[in-house]
């Protein structure tokens, strides 16, 4: 599913690299944790998979693709095999939830049936079945993200990257959240989340995988989020 | 690509950005009305230059038969004879500053000017008998009328010499002149436009970073990302080369054929035929020039 072959990756204009020689397999249907503080490589580490960079040295392999070899076009090919969660949901706040979960499906050219029918499973899925009409601005936090990641898994991807998804949310509704995407990594789909939350990953007893200035310094089965420092 | 979901987005961006997008249309219709305006003089002189003028410098008018009541000494016998023609024409022959000579008749006379004149109530009551036959002369070197000028003048059976450049250059390099400035001009709100609709574009670009970024995101293709931005620009354009096009007929209606046809019946001027042949070109350039502008500008501001 993912590949990493000593990756390295510095950006111009800036002398530490932010990530180096990091090297990892993750299995299809896995259930990873990325940890690490700020500035460790994490934000890095996910961009690469999405190939909104490239590495400097080393190989990345998303879903069986060297990304350093897949051409510029044929990224949008592969991104619609990715479902991404962010922090700030990135909703558009003058879409209607359906909307917003159609959007994603309309920019990728899926007819307009197949929308009619995919969002309103999807959004039952999050549990939010019923609020299609509501706008973003009148839900809660949980369930704007909800809607996001109703949005990320619409067209049902191999691979869901999450970015801190419970970092705008109070411990309750990360419980939900968090109880969400280990469905939807049930159905299959390897899930890796990037977060800050001790108590979740202590909680799910995951894979983890640390970052320290952009080495890979633990990857540990049924992990938890650190040893105390 | 599902037409309506681009529509609704270029109809989005459009209002948003309605005092760029009108600032663009008005300096897309004004440098485009003045490129319109520009090819049409030029029409215009070459419609003026005739058949002849850019072959040869001199004309020998020959005598007509209807001269012949005229007080013209030269002409007094009536036509010219056949005789004196030959003679003409041998002596023109002679004359090392001559290059090239082209015999014109009455009759050919007549149909240029048919041709040429096609509009005018002049040419309509006009019979080829009232046209001079000629003898149409190319110098080696134009400044050397003077010479066919003495030789010639003064002939039986020639009614005149003339130089047509003495008459009619100034008046072309006055056209040129202007010509060359409207190009300037023109030039100059070109790249005024093409600013404009780049700048408009990267502000589009800007304010809809949130969505681009999300449908980046969820795998939308480059092409179905800029395509609403450039179908923005390319709209505006065409609105904006769709006045040109008015401003061009007001142009050709109120000034020639309002104002100049009345006052100036000497001249043939442009027809509509020459107003609708630029058209489509102005069209073309408006729809184009910005599509390609928008394309290169969000190349740098929508990466993928």
């Amino acid at each position: 599913m993912i590949r990493f072959d000593s990756v390295s990756k510095s950006y111009p204009k800036q002398n530490r690299p932010a990530l180096r020689d990091v090297s990892l397999e993750v299995e299809r249907g896995e259930f990873v944790f990325l940890v690490g503080s700020s500035g460790s490589g994490k934000s890095t580490f996910l961009r690469l998979l999405l190939r909104e960079e490239r590495a400097s040295s080393g190989q990345v392999h998303v879903l069986g693709k060297d990304l350093a070899r897949l051409s510029n076009w044929k990224v949008p090919h592969m991104r619609r095999q990715l479902g991404t969660v962010f922090q700030d949901f990135r909703l558009l706040g003058n879409k209607t939830v359906g909307e917003n979960v159609a959007f994603a499906l309309e920019v990728i050219g899926k007819s307009r049936g197949q929308i009619r029918k995919t969002v309103p499973e999807v959004l039952d899925l999050v549990g939010l079945g019923g609020k299609e009409e509501r706008m973003p601005g009148e839900l809660s936090g949980g369930e704007q993200q909800r809607v996001a990641i109703a949005r990320a898994f619409a067209n049902r991807p191999m691979l869901l990257i999450a970015d801190e998804p419970t970092g705008n949310l109070d411990p309750q509704t990360s419980v939900g959240i968090m109880k969400l995407l280990d469905r939807i990594n049930r159905t299959g789909t390897t899930v890796v989340m990037a977060t800050h939350d001790q108590q979740i990953v202590d909680q799910m007893r995951k894979r983890v995988i640390e970052l320290e200035t952009g080495r890979l310094v633990r990857d540990q089965s049924r992990g938890v989020y650190g040893y105390q420092h | 690509m599902r037409a309506q979901f681009v529509l609704s987005e270029i109809g989005v961006g459009l209002r948003r950005n309605l005092t760029m997008t009108f600032a663009v249309i008005v300096s897309v219709a004004l440098s485009l009305a003045l490129a319109g305006g520009s090819l049409l003089a030029q029409e215009q002189v070459s419609t003026m230059k005739g058949y002849w003028f850019d072959k040869v410098q001199v004309s020998i008018y020959l005598c007509n038969k209807n001269d012949a009541s005229s007080d013209d000494p030269n002409c007094a016998k009536g036509a010219v004879t056949r005789q004196q023609k030959s003679e003409i024409k041998a002596d023109l022959k002679k004359l090392d500053v001559v290059e090239k000579v082209y015999h014109e008749s009455a009759d050919q006379a007549y149909k240029l000017y048919k041709k040429q004149f096609k509009d005018s109530p002049l040419a309509a009551s006009l019979t080829p008998d009232q046209m001079q036959e000629s003898y149409r002369v190319k110098l080696k070197d134009p400044t050397k009328y003077q010479v066919l000028q003495t030789a010639f003048s003064g002939r039986q059976g020639v009614q005149e010499v003339q130089d047509q450049r003495k008459t009619l250059e100034p008046l072309f390099n006055l056209l040129n002149g202007m010509n060359i400035a409207a190009l300037c001009v023109m030039s100059l709100m070109l790249v005024v436009a093409l600013l404009l609709i780049v700048n408009t574009v990267r502000v589009s670009a800007f304010s809809r970073r949130r969505e681009t970024g999300i449908m980046r995101l969820v795998g939308a293709s480059s092409f179905y990302i800029q395509m609403p931005f450039i179908l923005e620009a390319a709209i505006a354009g065409l609105i904006g080369a769709g006045f040109a096009c008015v401003l061009l007929v007001l142009g050709k209606y109120l000034l020639i054929n309002n104002w100049l046809q009345q006052r100036i019946t000497l001249i043939e001027f442009i027809g509509w035929d020459a107003v609708v042949a630029v058209m489509p070109l102005i069209l073309a350039v408006g729809l184009l020039m910005p599509a390609v502008a928008a394309f290169f500008t969000l190349r740098k501001y929508l990466k993928v």
